[in-house]
């Protein structure tokens, strides 16, 4: 057993940490967030020079072939440094629904043009309230033409093509449910974007209207395709939001060994200290859970669809205690718009909601764990 | 990443599981797997007893004290061994409880501290299981303040007199042999004026108290020391640097991780499976299932957390004081767990008896017992400090008592 990153994973975190640090400060998070820039162009291509979006895609189609567990340590620099690029509809959705159910044209189509940077891809799977489920799909697809309308779509306003989940049984089962791919700058889809809890990841509706679409994945099977790709996002997310937390933490812990009040630091009230205590509590559990399902993740295991709700479940609360709590910290000056504190809450609850809330995916894991104890 | 044994770790993996097969206790299985927190009890068999027989009966085969050096009747296993060892153990582990402290704390301040004559007379008998070891630290006048201590040592030719009183020393009434902390000189300040000892709990002068918990019953003590003996050879590490030594201690108790704290998930979660209420089967109901999945993502993540910790442990790393989560998420946990089986329980959850009460009273057991985890070995502010301080680098606490020689702190609350 070896239950840690590798020395050359550890490398690479190294490297997107140093990239990172120097390409996405807060200042150029913020172009995004005072609504100056759809997403940071700039930051985009060089993770594209960096081989950072074709991390997991392998050498045959553009990208650097290493593997998800080099993915997840780059998740977690990502959601360090607050990213404003759209690398989680890209890389997390697109590219895993391509993997996982990719025709090979498709394959060679989309995922050298993510690897390269050149095309923004996601997910539309949502129509307004609700969790995954094949009931809430009613967006219909006949003949290979997709219409009905996608709310919220993340990325959308700024995406080259869509993975969109359509309905094309008449009931709400699981194989009434199929995969479809929109090239969205070929017509057919109308898109508004959406202001969001999360300025610096855009969101929009997409409605399409007698669009054209080609199936990705056999017809019936869309609805579990979904739930994989789901799973390997959750994971994956799960990272970004770990990354988000222990630098929320990081944050409040800095403040407080600067801030002085009453003559001391305020660090050293231990109303304070026990709270930074419980946030590294919570971000230590999230960040053990989510290497768990990295390794599942990585492995292809059984316990991929366990494993990877814990993570969510774990990684989301830990993200959104640390991000509240920071601010809590920071006191008065934590809910200005001029400290970064507000970017990292923004963040925890919008993540919190993307793939699904938390209690959706809460009955997730107790579903599974029910399968695999009858197992 | 990965999870699978070495060639060498599946071969130890099948000698220790063949072994087990053939040695352990199977006809008291079922009830060591059903006992939990507050309730570890054998229905027609002294627990202690069992509990002798089976470390007797490892040590005899070399699978006591498993990372101990051979020559102090250990195995020198590595710590994955270590780990491999208590999942093949499996419920049969919990017969370990009267070791832990002796194992965990005691054992490995003698091997930093003794002399070699004596390692090689304690140590093999404290592996085995034939003499029991108890930890002598705990104050009524240093708990979480633990080197406010007020138990005397006084020289007197080569001997230490002892003077004072203990508690919350946890089997005491059962064991031989202890580690003590002493103040050797109250004129310094309190961290810079004790001294270690260990010693025979049979000694004249020894007077052991059991204290009636909370829950009823009594797993610790209080412990009176009146003009006891202690040879000079029997002090463990410098005069006055007791406070050193003891945090070796603790810091041992801090690498002896893995055998997991337990958190009454398991238990809840199979209660729940099976349990119906009103309106249908817990399991499928909404608030149920949102609670379980909420602690379902705590007991993994200290499992997991526990395996980083091994991991680390077995590249040569020393784990940290991060460690120090598993206690603190665990103790209110189980207490939380505890509560809320009772209220899916109605009002019969009142009901505590083992014959009357649902389930033979497990989660009653585990209430009355949990506010003594949130306490021992450390509250749980005492491990919100510990990670405050020595994890994040916070500030240590305001101590007004730092530098003022100890007999003229203040003892008075209000005059």
């Amino acid at each position: 057993m070896n239950f840690d990153f590798s020395d050359d994973q550890k490398q690479l975190r190294d490297q997107a940490r140093k990239f990172l640090t120097e390409k996405c400060s807060p200042k150029a998070v913020r172009v995004v967030l005072d609504g100056k820039a759809p997403y940071d162009k700039e930051l985009w291509k060089g993770l594209a020079e960096m081989g950072f979006l074709g991390v997991a895609i392998p050498e045959e189609f553009g990208g650097a072939g290493a593997g998800h567990l080099e993915l997840c340590v780059i998740a977690e620099e990502m959601g360090r440094a607050n990213a404003a690029v759209p690398f989680s509809s890209t890389v997390y959705l697109a590219a895993e629904a391509l993997l996982i159910a990719g025709s090979d044209a498709q394959k060679k189509k989309w995922l050298p043009a993510i690897a390269s940077g050149e095309a923004i891809g996601t997910l539309a799977l949502f129509e307004g309230k609700g969790n995954p489920s094949p009931k809430n799909i009613k967006l219909a697809a006949s003949n290979g033409v997709l219409s009905g309308v996608k709310k919220p779509v993340a990325d959308g306003a700024i995406a080259n093509f869509a993975v969109v989940a359509a309905r094309t049984g008449t009931g709400g089962r699981d194989s009434d449910i199929s995969l479809f791919l929109v090239d969205l700058k070929a017509g057919g889809v109308e898109v508004k974007s959406l202001t969001n809890l999360d300025p610096t990841r855009g969101q929009a509706e997409l409605t399409f209207k007698d669009c054209k679409a080609e199936p990705l994945g056999a017809a019936g099977e869309g609805w579990s395709i979904l739930t994989q790709v789901l799973d390997r996002a959750a994971v994956l997310c799960a990272f970004e939001q770990v990354g988000g937390a222990d630098r929320a933490l990081e944050m409040g812990r800095d403040y407080a060994l600067d801030r002085i009040a009453f003559g001391r630091q305020i660090g050293s009230f231990q109303a304070v200290k026990h709270m930074l205590a419980d946030m590294y509590v919570s971000a230590t559990l999230a960040r053990s859970n989510s290497y768990y399902g990295a390794w599942a993740l990585s492995t292809n295991a059984a316990e991929l669809p366990e494993a990877a709700a814990a993570a969510r479940i774990s990684a989301t609360q830990a993200f959104q205690h640390c991000a509240k709590n920071n601010i809590q910290v920071h006191g008065g000056m934590g809910f200005t718009w001029e400290f970064d504190c507000h970017m990292y809450y923004r963040r925890a609850n919008a993540m919190a909601l993307g793939l699904g809330s938390l209690s959706y995916w809460e009955d997730q894991l107790i579903d599974r764990m029910r399968k695999k104890n009858a197992a | 990443m990965n999870f699978d044994d070495t060639p060498q770790e599946a071969e130890f993996r099948a000698n220790a599981r063949a072994w087990i097969a053939a040695n352990a206790p199977r006809q008291y299985e079922d009830e060591l797997r059903k006992s939990s927190l507050g309730r570890t009890q054998l229905k027609n068999a002294n627990i202690l007893e069992v509990a002798k027989a089976w470390q007797k009966k490892k040590a005899d085969a070399g699978w006591a004290c498993l990372h101990w050096p051979k020559d102090y009747g250990g195995r020198g296993a590595s710590p994955i061994e270590r780990v491999i060892w208590q999942q093949e153990e499996g419920p049969f582990g919990k017969l370990s409880g009267m070791f832990i402290i002796g194992h965990g704390m005691c054992g490995p301040t003698m091997m930093a501290f003794a002399r070699e004559e004596h390692k090689r007379t304690y140590l093999p008998p404290l592996a085995s299981g034939e003499k029991v070891w108890c930890q002598l630290f705990s104050e009524p006048a240093g708990g979480s303040d633990v080197a406010g201590l007020r138990t005397r040592a006084e020289k007197d030719g080569d001997d230490w007199v002892i003077n004072g009183q203990k508690i919350w020393t946890s089997g005491a009434h059962y064991s031989d042999y202890g580690i003590l902390l002493t103040r050797t000189d109250p004129n310094v300040p309190k961290h810079k004026g004790l001294t270690m000892f260990f010693l025979d709990m049979k000694s004249p002068g020894v007077e052991v108290r059991p204290i009636k918990q909370a829950s009823g019953a009594s797993d610790f003590n209080e412990v009176y020391f009146t003009n006891v003996r202690i040879p000079d050879h029997h002090r463990l590490g410098e005069v006055n640097d007791g406070w050193n030594v003891s945090l070796t201690t603790l810091m041992n108790e801090r690498m002896s991780i893995g055998a997991g704290v337990p958190t009454g998930f398991p238990e809840l979660f199979d209660y729940c499976s099976s349990l119906m209420l009103d309106d249908g089967p817990a399991i499928e109901n909404r608030a149920v299932r949102s609670k379980l999945a909420n602690w379902a993502v705590k007991a993994s993540g200290l499992r997991y957390t526990s395996m980083r910790a091994i991991s680390a442990l077995s590249k040569g790393e020393r784990p940290g004081p991060e460690n120090s989560i598993g206690k603190l998420v665990a103790g209110s946990m189980i207490q939380d767990v505890a509560t809320y089986a009772l209220d899916l329980q109605g009002a019969v959850g009142v009901v505590s008896g083992p014959e009357d009460a649902e389930v033979a009273g497990r989660f009653q057991a585990m209430l009355l017992r949990a506010p003594g985890t949130r306490v021992e070995g450390g509250t749980d502010e005492i491990m919100r400090n510990i990670i405050a301080e020595r994890v994040l680098g916070l500030p240590g606490d305001i101590r007004v008592d730092k530098d003022v020689p100890f007999n003229k702190i203040s003892t008075k609350g209000r005059s």
